[in-house]
């Protein structure tokens, strides 16, 4: 997540320098708040605010200490223990359905030696200088913050045992905690953890060295993929809250007529006719239409109303006279035509090694092939929404964000009020994907609430809305020109990656790829490869452009994945031994020396580009998909590997393609190496979704525009996979990993990337058809 | 005014006789465990039960739901315990958990029609509801879970 001062200023340093800048790392404000009423969690800890003084010391920057307002491993922040011994565990992360809620609660639970049954999770409000980092993306939750919810557990722990000691009068060293209960073994004696909560809570925070973690061997929970999901009951029965179903006394409901283009503005509106719908409450102008927009309204007229559907239909009847702005002309098949024609020619040289030119010169053939990704939406399944208050000056917003703090000081700034009169309360999100992570809609609400003297507001995005208002993944061409050798090996490799930056919403036009998203898959490509080139020619956006679910991967991965088959293929090599060979053999890169200073904001010593995991999922779904065997006619299998958010994943598909060019996906092989996994059920489950997700794009989704608008509404237009698309096998491989202190990789993306090359490269090997341009819909109909 | 029962409780409504069904349960009556999803029967979501079959509420008037008895995923069991609401629980099927109450209001219509439903009985009547989660398979298998038939491909999940 970005904060768009320091942002600005990044974006001036990379025009002035060619080399690559830090965009992860930004620091925001916030403000401490009470905790409530339990019992352990009664003030914000001495040591909380040491570490607010400490963090502003350190140079540190990698890993959460990177991240704005870093990490809290402080028991009195994160757990509370009731007298009748329920655990509450506060979560800090925002629920999107990677299950954060349920495996941040046990992580605690377990180093807590809590009973699982007595174990609660309430959700925080944004507040990160209370609570640390709380923007959920980048798929970090865990990464970042396991080790430190243990630590907050362990802790808690060692002070209900301390507490049990003081009561008993012995040694604390005597004292054992297990399952909820606390034990002093020579006298008999027992307490449970509700019995000594309160006088646990007013001993000190132990020093953080004196706190023993557990053995993992000692787990019951971490790593044992037992737990069922924490919500499942609320969901399954539709108790479960999301933001659009928050309610509150005497709330009206609002939607907003929004500029078609980005950029558009109001030019005049007549509600004559809005007003006329019974129901309707009120209609008032929301200012916008800047670029770049940042995470702020698009402007347009809201419309209030009594209920969603009176709100909809005044939205109807409204008569709004628009200025399209700058972007009016936006069309994506002649922007297509401009990505490649930059990428044809020379651009900013992001990575060099050897001499490609010469290599050329002396390679025995040459091969060139430019792959298109076009605009996606997220398309959550719940849209963007949020319900806002303003009483007493304060303003208090229900929202279904990944990033609340971010949410939180939007409201601020553009409410006008000061830091603590905001609060932001977060719901379960129904999908987010990136979306969430910016928090326009929320804005809209709070100015919704204002202009009805603050009475409580939800404010609800249609599907409409939502496709064709995204922060829609970028739109790219990516050209690769390679030189073999007689084996066919490449000895000269250029690639060109061509596309709109995120960095648009942030500044005004910058013309290249930031290096978090040269570092998605780009300049940190790790074939071994002597004579390399990467180029990223200029590229200016016409749309809102934002994270979708592993971001810039996608295109470079598709475009790598697919060109390294492509190789093979000429080479008459098999796909997987080529791609081995390409990789090379295991070794560790220090991502710095291949030109990415980011790699996900991990420092590069505990986290290098390792080739033997690489290779490693990449024989493992060789092996699940029994590579080599002979096919049905019709059937093919591709495969594809890729390293993303610090961990490796490799995908093998089974396509068949029939003879009117539909193609079938019927098996995938996904392996993840993501480090030590602390809950393997919900690694499996979000690679299970990934498959689907990378389908979607291979497949059928795509965003275009004509005359500066999508022309895609619903999910008749863009269109996502559906159950009867999904595969009938799905076969997830974990790669083990039974060391709790190695550095955690990501899961959230990371299964996506190599989705859509494995079955591009299957659709090749089952109709000898290359398809370079996503999605395939009825590319090979004709 | 327009009478109809929810849940086996008798409702009359004298608002919008055009307003969808869905916005007549979540705005009217709070019952929010229907989701809004498209407003144009495309994804589910919005899936309940209307005379004992599965509809889209979204594009339903409460005009066309005079008379009529509608189960939401709240009436549909008295516990939370219906077979597919159990299936849903142990094999972990939702990740978000938006779309589910709707697949599960699917998935319940379907084995009340057809039992032992097969995987392609499953994807025909299923496709109408989308989870961009992509929790297919396990939707898949819990259904046959819900059937007490076992998997067509077991996989080795919880």
């Amino acid at each position: 997540m970005i904060h768009e001062a320091k942002l600005m200023a990044e974006l001036a340093a990379a025009k002035d320098s060619a080399g690559p800048v830090r965009l992860d790392n930004f620091s925001r404000r916030g403000v401490l708040g009470g905790m409530g009423a339990l019992v352990l969690a009664l003030s914000l800890s001495d040591r909380a605010k040491a570490d607010e003084g400490a963090s502003k010391e350190k140079e540190k920057k990698f890993g959460a200490d990177g991240m704005p307002n870093g990490w809290r491993d402080d028991p009195k922040i994160f757990v509370a223990i009731a007298k009748d011994g329920t655990v509450t565990v506060t979560n800090h992360r925002s629920e999107m359905g990677q299950g954060v809620r349920t495996s941040i609660a046990f992580t605690v639970a377990d180093e807590l030696e809590a009973d699982w049954s007595k174990v609660k999770v309430v959700q925080a409000w944004g507040e990160e200088t209370h609570f640390g980092n709380q923007d959920t993306d980048g798929s970090r939750s865990l990464r970042h913050f396991f080790q430190h919810f243990r630590h907050a557990g362990a802790a808690a722990r060692l002070m209900l045992i301390q507490a049990a000691a003081k009561q008993w009068g012995v040694p604390a060293s005597e004292v054992k905690a297990e399952n909820h209960v606390l034990t002093h073994a020579k006298s008999g004696r027992t307490l449970g953890y509700g019995d000594v909560a309160e006088a646990a809570a007013s001993l000190p925070v132990p020093a953080r060295e004196s706190v023993q973690l557990k053995k993992p061997e000692a787990f019951r929970y971490i790593g044992k993929g037992k737990i069922g999901l924490i919500d499942n009951h609320d969901i399954t029965t539709g108790k479960a809250i999301y933001a659009l179903d928050v309610k509150l006394d005497g709330m009206l409901y609002a939607v907003v007529a929004r500029p078609a283009v980005y950029g558009g503005k109001v030019v005049s509106f007549d509600d004559t006719e809005a007003k006329k719908v019974p129901g309707v409450v009120k209609i008032v102008k929301i200012e916008g239409g800047e670029i770049p927009s940042e995470f702020m309204p698009l402007g347009g007229i809201a419309v209030i109303a009594k209920n969603t559907w009176a709100a909809m239909k005044g939205r109807e009847a409204l008569k709004v006279t628009w200025d399209d702005g700058p972007n009016a002309s936006y069309d994506t098949d002649a922007f297509r035509k401009e990505l490649e024609a930059a990428a044809r020619k020379p651009g900013k040289v992001v990575r060099v090694a050897g001499d490609v030119d010469a290599a050329m010169k002396t390679a025995k053939s040459k091969f060139e092939a430019e792959y298109f990704v076009p605009h996606l939406a997220q398309a959550p399944m719940e849209p963007p929404a949020a319900v806002a208050r303003i009483k007493d000056g304060a303003c208090e917003v229900w929202a279904c964000t990944q990033g609340p703090q971010a949410a939180h000081d939007r409201v601020v700034k553009r409410l006008n009020l000061p830091a603590d009169k905001v609060r932001v309360n977060v719901t379960l999100l129904g999908g987010g994907f990136g979306r969430k992570s910016k928090p326009d809609y929320v804005v809209e609400a709070a100015l919704c609430s204002q202009a009805v003297d603050g009475q409580p507001v939800k404010l609800v995005w249609t599907r409409e809305d939502d496709i064709q208002h995204s922060y829609y993944h970028t739109i790219s061409v990516e050209r690769i020109e390679a030189g073999v050798d007689d084996k066919g090996m490449p000895v000269a490799w250029l690639h060109r990656s061509v596309a709109p930056t995120i960095g648009s919403i942030f500044a005004p036009d910058p013309k290249h790829e930031l290096p978090f998203e040269l570092g998605m898959g780009l300049v940190n490509n790790p074939l071994a490869l002597k004579n390399l080139r990467f180029e990223n020619p200029e590229a200016s956006a016409h749309t809102r452009i934002g994270w979708f679910r592993s971001v810039s991967n996608i295109p470079h991965a598709f475009a790598i994945q697919s060109f390294v088959a492509e190789l093979a293929h000429a080479a008459g090599r098999d796909p997987k031994d080529y791609l081995l060979e390409l990789i090379g053999p295991a070794r560790k890169i220090d991502p710095t020396e291949i030109g990415d200073v980011w790699n996900y904001g991990e420092d590069p010593k505990r986290y290098p580009v390792d080739t033997g995991r690489l290779r490693r999922v990449i024989e493992t779904v060789a092996d699940g998909a029994k590579w080599g065997r002979k096919l049905e006619k019709g059937r093919g299998l591709g495969i594809a590997g890729h390293y993303s958010f610090v961990t490796y994943t490799a995908v093998a598909a089974e396509v068949e393609v029939d003879d009117k060019g539909q193609v079938k996906v019927h098996a995938i092989d996904i392996a993840v190496d993501c480090g030590p996994q602390v809950n393997p059920e919900r690694v499996r489950s979000q690679m299970e979704g990934a498959v689907v997700m990378g389908m979607g794009l291979a497949l059928t989704s795509k965003i275009t525009f004509k005359n500066g608008r999508a022309e895609q509404a619903n999910y008749d237009g863009y269109e996502v996979i559906r159950i009867d698309a999904a595969p009938k096998v799905v076969r997830v491989h974990l790669v083990p990993s039974n060391d709790y202190n190695a550095p955690l990789g990501g899961v959230g993306e990371p299964g996506v990337p190599p989705v859509a090359p494995a079955i591009a490269n299957a659709v090749f090997a089952a109709t000898g058809r290359r398809v370079r341009e996503l999605p395939l819909r009825d590319q090979l109909s004709t | 005014m327009i009478k109809l029962t929810v849940n086996g409780a008798e409702r009359s409504f004298d608002g919008d006789p055009e307003m969808p069904l869905l916005w007549y349960l979540r705005d009217e009556l709070g019952l929010t465990g229907t989701k809004f999803g498209c407003g144009i029967a495309q994804c589910g979501a919005c899936t309940v039960h209307l005379g004992g079959t599965a509809a889209r509420a979204c594009i339903t008037p409460v005009s066309a739901a005079e008379g009529q008895e509608i189960t939401t995923i709240e009436g549909l069991s008295p516990d939370g315990n219906h077979p597919v609401q159990v299936a849903w629980r142990d094999l972990n099927v939702a990740q978000c958990g938006y779309c589910q109450t709707g697949q599960i209001m699917q998935a319940a219509s379907l084995l009340k029609d057809t039992p032992k439903p097969t995987d392609q009985q499953i994807d025909e009547n299923m496709s109408g509801n989308i989870c961009r989660c992509g929790t297919y398979p396990r939707i898949r298998a819990a259904i046959h879970q819900a059937a007490g038939q076992a998997p067509a491909s077991k996989g080795d999940r919880l």
